[in-house]
């Protein structure tokens, strides 16, 4: 058997785990064998990734490569070493429509996505007409991806019905949501999907000037956007409707509430992002007053799927309200984070568990939907997951970013961490966001700090029911949500930290004291050595006070004699 | 306008470029000073009030000089529950330095972002845009000796 190419992944996440390295190692010993860089296959747990495909066409995948030449040599001989077999039962759930050409092409090359494919979406568009075009959208159900799951068909048909000059279409790839990353993914593995399907939208609407509003933070995405649109440019891809469209990136300036439409608007002119009262709806006045149209970079990844395969043929997979696939984005607590495809109402089951490998005893919950969202307990993960059955739950769907939480984290931190990126992320337009915010994210460190009262409660549940209803945008309407979410759930864990002076799940510094288990200790003094703050003094006791919880004895101590968490 | 900010005549005055101006002045000095407010207001022909205002929105523009390495910790949500916390607690003690602060030196500043897009590979930071996965109190001394030495 002989290798016909090499591929590996270098997507940021990739580059993170040390796949550049393997990438240089592998081109200057592969000779005439074609190395090539390709994105993210979604396993990011076993990175860096590389595949090696063969002379009759057969894949293997090598995984937690290193850059050495041990590992280099290993693969070019096809050896037995880091072999890596995608486990069965993620196959099993997996269903990659979006993703397929992720981590099979090179992103910076159009000829590979063409020969797989690409741009036949476009082509099939512009050989329909434009009112076809929605209407293929609308018929294959796709709701849009970036939190909200409006129907997006319906959507277009307002854009497309207008008369107007200029008509802009936007692409929301401001991912604000910290714990998700398929947006990222998706712009790093195969930029051209993404504009591929932004020019089947400005053909749909009759759209004139189009953007696509980047967070800084991904400069990758950002690189490989710019290579694809120069490629589309002199391919002359991007004559739609007899006009010349130009496709112009802008890099966000981190602000989370940008991601909402308005905010995110005014972001693009220059201005602070602060969100506006909704009407004019940007459909009617956006852009620099013109007729606007906003889509999440997910939806657009879809659109030349729906395309490809017909409005029909999309809508077959899914639930009755929820069409087509969902990218999710897992991390936390489990074994296999990554990316991962599954079709909409799939379990969390199966996307935590069997695609996850979470470990069944130590899950206690999952929150979807980042800072917007919820936390759903493990007793409710036969839930499929859906925009209306999530919502059933007090959680949202959110953009598909899943974070595990183990039975050692407590619940009250986790939601003192969304409050924390909450109100410093409100843009202070409203009191009750601005204010409120701040003030049920002192009342959660008070109770994380154990100074909280049983009446702390109610005020956190009054308050967050007045947030949501004196807020002007979603992200006030929903910053509640996760304290709303954990106080549903695990009234229990704040009432240890309120009434019974101490933190269920051991976590919180206030109720945590350490101790060094003195029957299995060698004394090596290691841990005296270490503690940065001399805490411990030579008979092994630590004191509380002057101890910061930094865990530095743990890691030293070679016989790990601390009973730990009292 | 001066001869220091010439570099913003490659983007249009148009007043919608105003991020992307202020963007390119952080990019080349590392961070926005009153000077350089200045000279984008006369050039966007914004009042300088006004190009504050933008300035002091977005998380992403600084107004003082960060040190020459910029440790960026990710305090997203799966990197806060993979342990940020304690890579700051880490990186006080290595360098005592706290976030948003920068060293007597100016070598290392440290701060704190949402989410890197790496989450899988949590708990992550940067360094000058480059991202280090997986961080432990090991590999994070290791990475710091790298720079120093540098
Ligand atoms: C605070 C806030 C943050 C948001 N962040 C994002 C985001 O990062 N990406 C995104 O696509 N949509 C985000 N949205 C949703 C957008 O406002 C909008 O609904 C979406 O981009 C529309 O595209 P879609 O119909 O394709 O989903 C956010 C909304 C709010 C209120
Ligand atoms: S709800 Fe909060 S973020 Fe939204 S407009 Fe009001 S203050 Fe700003
Ligand atoms: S946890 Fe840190 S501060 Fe506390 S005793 Fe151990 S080394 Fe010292
Ligand atoms: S939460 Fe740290 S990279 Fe996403």
């Amino acid at each position: 058997m002989k290798i016909r190419f090499l591929r590996v992944g270098v997507a940021s996440c990739g580059i993170a785990a040390g796949a550049d390295k393997v990438f240089e190692k592998l081109k200057e010993k592969a000779g005439d064998i074609p190395v090539i860089g390709v994105g993210c296959l979604g396993h990011c747990y076993a990175e860096p990734v590389v595949e090696a495909v063969t002379d009759s066409g057969e894949s293997i995948l090598y995984r937690d490569v290193k850059g050495t030449d041990e590992a280099v040599d290993n693969i070019l001989a096809l050896g037995e070493n880091n072999h890596f077999v995608i486990p069965e039962k993620r196959k099993a759930h997996e269903l990659v429509k979006v993703l397929a050409l992720a981590g099979k092409v090179d992103p910076t090359n159009m000829d590979d996505y063409i020969a797989n494919g690409g741009y036949e979406g476009l082509k099939k568009a512009l050989s329909l007409s434009p009112e076809e075009v929605v209407n293929q959208v609308k018929i294959s159900g796709l709701r849009g991806r970036g939190g909200g799951g409006f129907p997006t068909g319906t959507k277009w048909s307002f854009l497309a019905a207008k008369q107007a000059e200029e008509k802009i279409l936007i692409c929301n790839a401001d991912e604000g949501d910290p714990g998700a990353f398929m947006d990222r993914s998706l712009m790093e593995s195969v930029p051209h999907q993404l504009l591929e399907g932004m020019l089947i939208a400005a053909y749909a609407m009759g759209a004139t000037k189009l953007f696509i509003y980047c967070r800084a933070e991904y400069p990758m995405a950002i690189k490989h956007l710019k290579i694809a649109i120069e490629q589309i440019y002199k391919a002359q891809l991007n004559v739609v409707n007899g006009r010349k469209l130009e496709i112009i990136i802008k890099e966000g300036a981190g602000a989370f509430v940008c991601g909402e439409e308005t905010a995110l608007i005014a972001s693009l002119e220059g201005k602070r992002g602060t969100p506006r009262f909704r009407p004019p709806f940007p459909t009617d006045s956006g852009y620099k007053g013109y007729p606007t149209m906003i889509n999440n970079v997910e939806t657009f990844g879809n659109v030349p799927v729906i395309l490809r395969e017909g409005g029909e043929a999309f809508a077959k997979v899914g639930t009755e309200n929820s069409k087509g696939t969902k990218l999710f984005a897992l991390a936390g607590d489990l074994k296999n984070p990554g990316l991962v495809e599954v079709p909409m109402g799939t379990t969390l089951n199966e996307i935590v568990f069997e695609i996850g490998g979470a470990d069944r005893d130590s899950v206690k919950a999952v929150q979807t939907g980042g800072p917007s969202g919820g936390c759903i307990p493990v007793e409710l993960f036969d839930t499929p997951v859906d925009y209306d059955s999530l919502k059933a739950l007090g959680a949202i769907m959110g953009s598909g970013g899943l974070i595990v939480i183990g039975k050692d984290r407590c619940m009250v931190e986790t939601a003192r961490y969304f409050l924390d990126f909450t109100h410093r992320e409100s843009c202070g337009k409203c009191t009750f966001c601005r204010v409120g915010t701040m003030r049920m994210f002192e009342t959660l460190e008070r109770i994380v700090a154990g100074k909280g009262k049983e009446s702390d409660l109610d005020l956190l549940e009054d308050l967050g029911k007045k947030i949501k209803a004196g807020a002007l945008c979603g992200l006030g309407q929903t910053a509640p949500n996760p304290v709303l979410a954990t106080l549903r759930y695990y009234r229990n864990e704040y009432i240890d930290h309120v009434k019974n002076n101490r933190c269920t799940a051991r976590q919180c510094n206030a109720f945590v004291k350490l101790a060094v288990d003195k029957d299995k200790c060698i004394k090596c003094k290691m841990c005296i050595r270490t503690c940065p703050v001399n805490a411990i003094d030579e008979n092994f006791n630590i004191d509380p006070a002057a101890c910061t919880r930094c865990n530095s004895c743990l890691d030293v101590c070679p016989k790990t004699p601390f009973s730990g968490r009292i | 306008m001066d001869e220091q900010y010439s570099f913003l005549k490659q983007i249009d005055p148009e007043s919608s470029n105003l991020i992307k101006g202020l963007q390119q002045i952080q990019a080349v000095e590392g961070y926005v000073s009153d000077d350089a407010i200045r000279a984008a207001a006369e050039y966007f022909n914004i009042p300088e009030v006004e190009v504050e205002g933008v300035l002091s929105f977005y998380a992403q523009f600084k107004r003082v000089k960060p040190g020459k390495y910029q440790i960026c910790v990710c305090d997203g949500t799966a990197c806060h529950i993979k342990g940020a916390p304690l890579v700051h607690e880490w990186l006080k003690q290595e360098l005592g330095l706290d976030p948003g602060e920068t060293d007597a030196d100016g070598i290392f500043s440290v701060e704190t972002v949402a989410c890197l897009g790496c989450c899988s590979l949590a708990p992550v930071m940067s360094v000058n845009g480059k991202v280090y996965a997986k961080l432990d109190r090991k590999n994070l001394k290791k990475i710091l000796k790298e720079y120093a030495e540098k």
